[in-house]
This record gives structure tokens, C-alpha cells and sequence, in this order.
């Protein structure tokens, strides 16, 4: 029937034009890359096995302490938040809650070898050194000492978070959320000199990314993005996932009602698509 | 003065008073069209719907956009996409209808192509219809610009850069149209003005001629079949309704055309819950910043075969820079469908393309060329890709400059009527 040669004509070039300007072109411009990785294998992992106990002791002596503060067990940080993003460029986490929301290796490997680790060996160097000094033991085993410190963090970290509270120890010391009117404690002044360029406002970055890439971006940011200032935070995957979810219920707030009522509007047009055919049916019965 | 008689009901006091009888029948009931037509011939009514829509959805938008750079991104990402009461409803219908209705726009364009109806004293639809693309391009791209994100900022850079390349005035008219030396916020006040009154204003206004301009020479038929209009529409007021060649647009006509009307709007809020991003660019949810350009700047994918012509001249001929050739082509890609009655010399026949020995080889190259434009318009411009560019923009050039030519052979042979 030419009505359906027609529309499968027309359907043909929509589709091949579809086809072209979003998934076609959208590989090109944006090379496929490889998933994220939780395992943080480019880290390799420590040998040894963590003793909370000792962890504690290796924590106060290492001098943890001058930088970061340890709410869980009543350490405050040591300055006020503008004096440490003046010290720093930007203000030191706290790490009550860092044994639960990152990645055990990640931990150990970053105590180590910080800029390795936050994959930001190209914005700092021996001149330029990272404001979190590398750990160089104190005095036995370095892997030891260091297993040792990740697992006492492990050991004082809540059993869970909230998506928000992840967020919130994650991602906001830098990053701002104004649709959630929760903004970063660092002055602005000193993190975009310690940065480069200020970080962006994340309200509408579900929108704007896609959870796709946010998958890979926050697990390895320079995976899509080479030579950005963003470091790589370590996050597992479970808190990264929490992040992300957080960022949708803030940039993507009425998902669930669009999923919903698409269905409503859908199903409406095809009884008025059905009742409109019966009627043309019946009205051209008398001219055909 | 009519005499006026005590009315015997709402419609006679109207009738009296409006003639809303005969105006019924002039525009509904005894406005003839053809019979013999297939669902492209709805593409009109879709058009018109479309256009309702957006006006619609885009008076809610009115109530809480704010014009104004620092204000402008949140007050639609955040206000509206999250506050008000299915304001991101609005937005979304109003977002890919604009993208939707540029596709009904081109299906009717080469739906008139095809069929040959732009010729033979329809001229006047075509150059009404092709004023109407005109205008609602430039209601696209001011639309674009109004939400301040980062391709709203960088398409609005890019296109009201382009009007530098004209001769001895093009500086001073970029200035003029931006209102700033920079897209500013005087650039974003006075296409918040454009989008939402002077070109609205002017669409309406042209719709009306376009619809118009069909009346004298009647809708045209798949068949080319030229017949008496009248004798046609005697027969089918006589009761020969299955003879008579002609159908009223009230109800034959519209009951086809709401059931495509249907058919569309199933397809079209699918996309609006559930899949938008080809109207809405996830970039454009990145707010304006004029200290990071984006990786990839490209318009919306309605102009990108145009701006695919512009990007084909990348090299310098005979001394004549690159970025000249490509205005130039430019310019010529956009008023060039305007004159495609004139160009087609075959003016007495009427029969659609598959009728026409070499129309029809021309038709679907112009298809396919527009498309592979479409395409290499937004990949990056680079490595083989600027070569495809180069030689599909070519190709566009030259198809419009044989057609006379082949249309004058197909004139000489007579064709088939």
C-alpha cells in the first residue's frame, strides 16, 4: 500500500538523520571509554593487613593531625576554613568518614604517594609540591604503618551515609550545589588559584553529563577529561553511587513525576489516535 | 445596513451579525481539497498544532522567565525545572516541539518538492512557506539563546559573528545586532524581545498568507491530475460523493488529518518524557561561561546542513579566504529554496518527482546530500571529515545550479504530463 511505502520512506531518512547527529556523532566527539574501575588496579595493592589498634597510635604520630581534623574521635581541625584554604588552597577533609566512602587501597596508596593516587602529577612537582605531604613512616614497616592507619579509619568510620552526607565529605569542600543551597567552605579567592579555574556549581551536572559519565568521570577523571585539575577522589563504589544519586534528587528532582506521567500522556494519545481513526473511517466510507 | 430580524437562535444572532454561515462554509465546509492525497498532506495540520504548542507551553514559560544574564540560567533550571508545578513539563514540550516541529517542517518542504508544488501558480505557497523557514529559524535560535547555557552563550558568539563577513558594514552590524561589543546582556534582552513577540508576531502574520496563498490555486494531488474545482465540488454538493474528485476540509479532511495528528503526538510526548536530549543539549545545562569554550560547538541539528556549507570551504581559492568562500555559500544555501520555482524550468508540469526523467535523480540526490551534510555538520571538522564537508557542500552548489538546466531538457523532451 503506497501509504506505508511512503512512511516507511519517511521513517528511513528520520531515522538514518537520528542516527547520524546523536549516537554516530556523539562517538566521534566522545571516544568510548573503558569503565570505571573500583579496583584502582594502577595503584597495585598493599601486601599487609591492617591492625586498627596500632593504626591509632601510627595516626597521632604520623601528623595526620596538623592538617586534618577527626571528628569521630573529638580531634577538631586544626585551623578555621579560611585560614586553611589561605594554608592550603583548599580545606583539608576531615576523615571521620573517610574508612567507609573510600576504596581501602585507594587509601593506603594515597597516604603514600598522594599525587599518584589523585592522578594530579601533571600540576604538581618538587617546585609545586601538593599540599598533602607524602607519609614516610615512622620508624618500622612503611606498608605496615600504612595498613595499620587505613584500618583504624575503617575502624572509627559510620556504618553508613547518607547520599548527602557522602556528597558533603566527598565532593563539596571544592564544589558548590546551590540547588541545595550547600556551598563549599573554601574561599573562593584561594581555590581558584589552587585549582586553576573555579570548579563548577554541580546543581545541573546530572543533566549536563549524564550518568553514564559521571560513572567514569568521578572514578578517573582524567579518563574523560585529560589534563583537568579535578582529582581522582578514590571513592568505592557504593559511595559513588550515593554521590550520584544525590546529584540527581538535587539536578534531576522530578524524574520519577516525568517517568510517571509519561505514561498517562502516551496512553491518552493513543485512545484519541484510536477514536480519531474510527471516526476518519467512518467520515471517508462516504467518499471512497 | 443589514436588516436585522429578531434572531432565532445563538447562531442566526451571529449569523446576522458576522455571516458566520458563509464564513463556515469558506473555510470549513465547502473549502475543497483534493481526494486523492496520502498522509503527507497532513503535515500542515501537524504544523499548525506544533505551533499551537509551542505558543502554549511557551506563554507558561513566559510567567517566570527572567531575561537577564545573571538570572536567566536559574530561572529556568531551577524555577521552572523544579519549583513550579510541572514547569518542567513546559519545558520539555516547549523544548522538542521546537526540535519536532523542524522536522515536519522539512518533510512538508520536500513533501512540496516532490510533488511539484511550488510551481504552475503556487508559487506564492512557496516563497510564504519558505519566509515562514526563515523566520523560524531565526525564532530557533533566539529561543536557543534564552536559557544562558554554555551552547546558548557559544552558538550566539558564532552566529552573530558570522554577520562580520559581509562587506565594508560587517563589524559595525555585528555590534548593532549584539547591542554590545560582546554577547552580553543586551544580546540575550533584545532576543528575549524577538523570540517572544516580533517574531511570533511575523509567523502569524505569514501563516495566515500562507494559508492564504492556497486558495486560488488549490492544494495540489499526488497525481499532478489538474481538474475543474468547481464542476468537482458541484458533484459532491449533488450528493456524488464518491465520484467527486474533491473533499471539504471540514470534516473529510481534518478527520484524516487529527488521526496523524494523533499519531505524532503519541511519538512526540514519548520524546518528551523519555527522550530529549536530541532537543535538549545536555551542554546547554552547563551555564554560560565566557572563559571555557566548549570541545565541540555546533548548532541544533535543523541548521546544521547550512552550517555544514559554511564549515565546507576550509581552504583559501585563488586568494578569496576560506572564511569568505564559506559565507558566501552560506548565503546562497539560504535564499536558494526561496527561488526554486524559478530555477525549475520545467514551469507547466506539475506531475510529482518519480513522473519526471530527471527530477527524480535530482530530488534524491538533494536528499541525500542534505543528510550527509546534517551529519558531517556536527562531527568535528578535521582529518578526512573537512573533505566530506567540502565535496557535500559542492554538491549542493552545483544542484542547484544544474537545475535549470536539467529541468529545460526535461521541458524540451515534454516530459510526461
Amino acid at each position: 500500500m503506497r501509504e506505508f511505502k511512503i512512511l516507511a520512506v519517511v521513517v528511513f531518512f528520520t531515522a538514518l538523520i537520528y542516527w547520524g547527529v546523536e549516537p554516530f556523532a556523539h562517538s566521534q566527539m566522545h571516544p568510548h571509554v573503558a569503565p570505571a574501575d573500583f579496583a584502582f588496579k594502577d595503584l597495585g595493592a598493599n601486601p599487609k593487613t591492617g591492625d586498627a589498634k596500632a593504626g591509632e597510635q601510627t595516626f597521632l604520630s604520623a601528623g595526620c593531625t596538623g592538617c586534618h581534623g577527626l571528628s569521630v574521635a573529638n580531634i577538631p581541625a586544626p585551623m578555621d576554613a579560611a585560614a586553611a584554604s589561605g594554608s592550603f588552597g583548599v580545606v583539608p577533609p576531615d576523615l571521620s568518614t573517610a574508612g567507609l566512602i573510600y576504596d581501602r587501597n585507594y587509601l593506603a596508596a594515597l597516604i603514600k604517594e598522594p599525587t599518584k593516587a589523585l592522578k594530579v602529577e601533571h600540576k604538581f612537582s618538587e617546585t609545586r609540591p601538593h599540599p598533602m605531604i607524602a607519609f614516610y613512616g615512622v620508624g618500622g614497616d612503611i606498608d605496615q604503618e600504612i595498613a595499620d592507619i587505613v584500618a583504624y579509619l575503617q575502624s572509627i568510620a559510620p556504618k553508613s551515609l547518607s547520599d548527602k552526607e557522602v556528597y558533603a565529605d566527598a565532593c563539596q569542600r571544592c564544589h558548590d550545589m546551590k540547588y541545595d543551597k550547600v556551598f563549599s567552605a573554601t574561599d573562593k579567592t584561594a581555590l581558584k588559584a589552587y585549582m586553576g579555574t573555579l570548579p563548577p556549581d554541580l546543581s545541573m551536572m546530572i543533566r549536563a553529563k549524564s550518568k553514564d559519565y559521571l560513572e567514569t568521570f568521578i572514578n578517573n577523571p582524567q579518563k574523560n577529561l585529560a589534563g583537568t585539575s579535578m582529582p581522582r577522589v578514590g571513592l568505592n563504589q557504593k559511595a559513588q553511587e550515593q554521590v550520584i544519586n544525590y546529584m540527581e534528587k538535587v539536578g534531576d528532582r522530578k524524574k520519577a513525576e516525568r517517568d510517571d506521567l509519561g505514561y498517562k500522556l502516551i496512553g491518552f494519545m493513543l485512545i484519541f489516535t484510536l477514536l480519531a481513526y474510527l471516526w476518519k473511517v467512518k467520515v471517508w466510507r462516504e467518499v471512497h | 445596513m443589514a436588516e436585522i430580524k429578531k434572531a432565532t437562535g445563538v447562531i442566526d444572532w451571529l449569523d446576522q451579525r458576522l455571516a458566520v454561515k458563509v464564513l463556515a462554509k469558506v473555510l470549513m465546509t465547502e473549502y475543497w481539497i483534493p481526494k486523492n492525497i496520502n498522509f503527507l498532506w497532513a503535515m500542515g495540520v501537524v504544523l499548525v498544532v506544533l505551533f499551537k504548542i509551542l505558543i502554549i507551553s511557551g506563554i507558561f514559560l513566559l510567567m517566570y522567565y527572567k531575561p537577564d544574564i545573571n538570572l536567566a540560567f536559574d530561572s529556568v533550571n531551577y524555577t521552572i525545572m523544579q519549583e513550579v508545578e510541572y514547569g518542567w513539563l513546559w519545558r520539555h514540550v516547549h523544548g522538542v516541539a521546537a526540535s519536532v516541529i523542524f522536522l515536519i517542517i522539512y518533510i512538508h518542504m520536500f513533501t512540496g518538492i516532490y510533488y511539484g508544488s511550488y510551481k504552475k501558480g503556487r508559487e506564492m505557497i512557496w516563497l510564504t512557506g519558505m519566509a515562514l523557514f526563515g523566520i523560524f529559524s531565526a525564532e530557533a535560535f533566539s529561543g536557543y539563546m534564552l536559557p544562558w547555557g554554555q551552547m546558548s552563550y557559544w552558538a550566539a558568539q558564532v552566529i552573530t559573528n558570522l554577520f562580520g563577513g559581509i562587506p565594508l558594514i560587517g563589524p559595525e552590524l555585528v555590534i548593532w545586532i549584539r547591542g554590545d561589543f560582546l554577547v552580553a546582556d543586551a544580546t540575550l534582552t533584545r532576543f528575549f524581545m524577538l523570540h517572544v513577540l516580533l517574531l511570533p508576531l511575523a509567523i502569524i502574520l505569514l501563516v495566515a498568507v500562507h494559508f492564504y496563498s492556497l486558495r486560488i490555486p488549490h492544494v495540489n494531488n499526488q497525481e499532478a491530475d489538474e481538474f475543474d474545482f468547481d464542476k468537482e465540488a458541484k458533484k459532491y454538493l449533488e450528493g456524488k460523493k464518491k465520484e467527486s474528485k474533491v473533499v471539504p476540509f471540514w470534516p473529510v479532511f481534518l478527520s484524516k488529518d487529527f488521526f496523524v495528528v494523533g499519531v505524532a503526538l503519541t511519538g512526540f510526548f514519548y520524546l518528551v518524557c523519555y527522550h530529549y536530549n536530541f532537543a535538549m543539549d545536555p551542554i546547554n545545562f552547563e551555564p554560560a561561561n565566557n572563559m571555557k569554550t566548549p570541545a565541540h560547538i555546533y548548532p541544533e541539528w535543523y541548521f546544521l546542513w547550512s552550517y555544514e556549507v559554511l564549515r565546507g570551504f576550509f581552504f583559501d581559492v585563488a586568494g578569496i579566504a576560506a572564511m569568505d568562500i564559506g559565507l558566501a555559500a552560506f548565503g546562497f544555501a539560504n535564499v536558494i529554496f526561496m527561488l526554486l520555482p524559478f530555477l525549475d524550468r520545467d514551469t507547466d508540469n506539475v506531475a510529482p518527482a518519480h513522473k519526471r526523467p530527471l527530477f527524480k535523480y535530482w530530488f534524491w540526490l538533494l536528499v541525500l546530500d542534505m543528510i550527509v551534510l546534517t551529519v558531517y555538520g556536527k562531527l568535528p571538522p578535521t582529518g578526512p571529515n573537512a573533505w566530506v564537508g567540502f565535496f557535500a557542500a559542492l554538491a549542493f552548489i552545483v544542484l542547484f545550479v544544474v537545475l535549470p538546466i536539467i529541468t529545460k531538457m526535461e521541458a524540451k523532451s515534454g516530459g510526461e504530463k
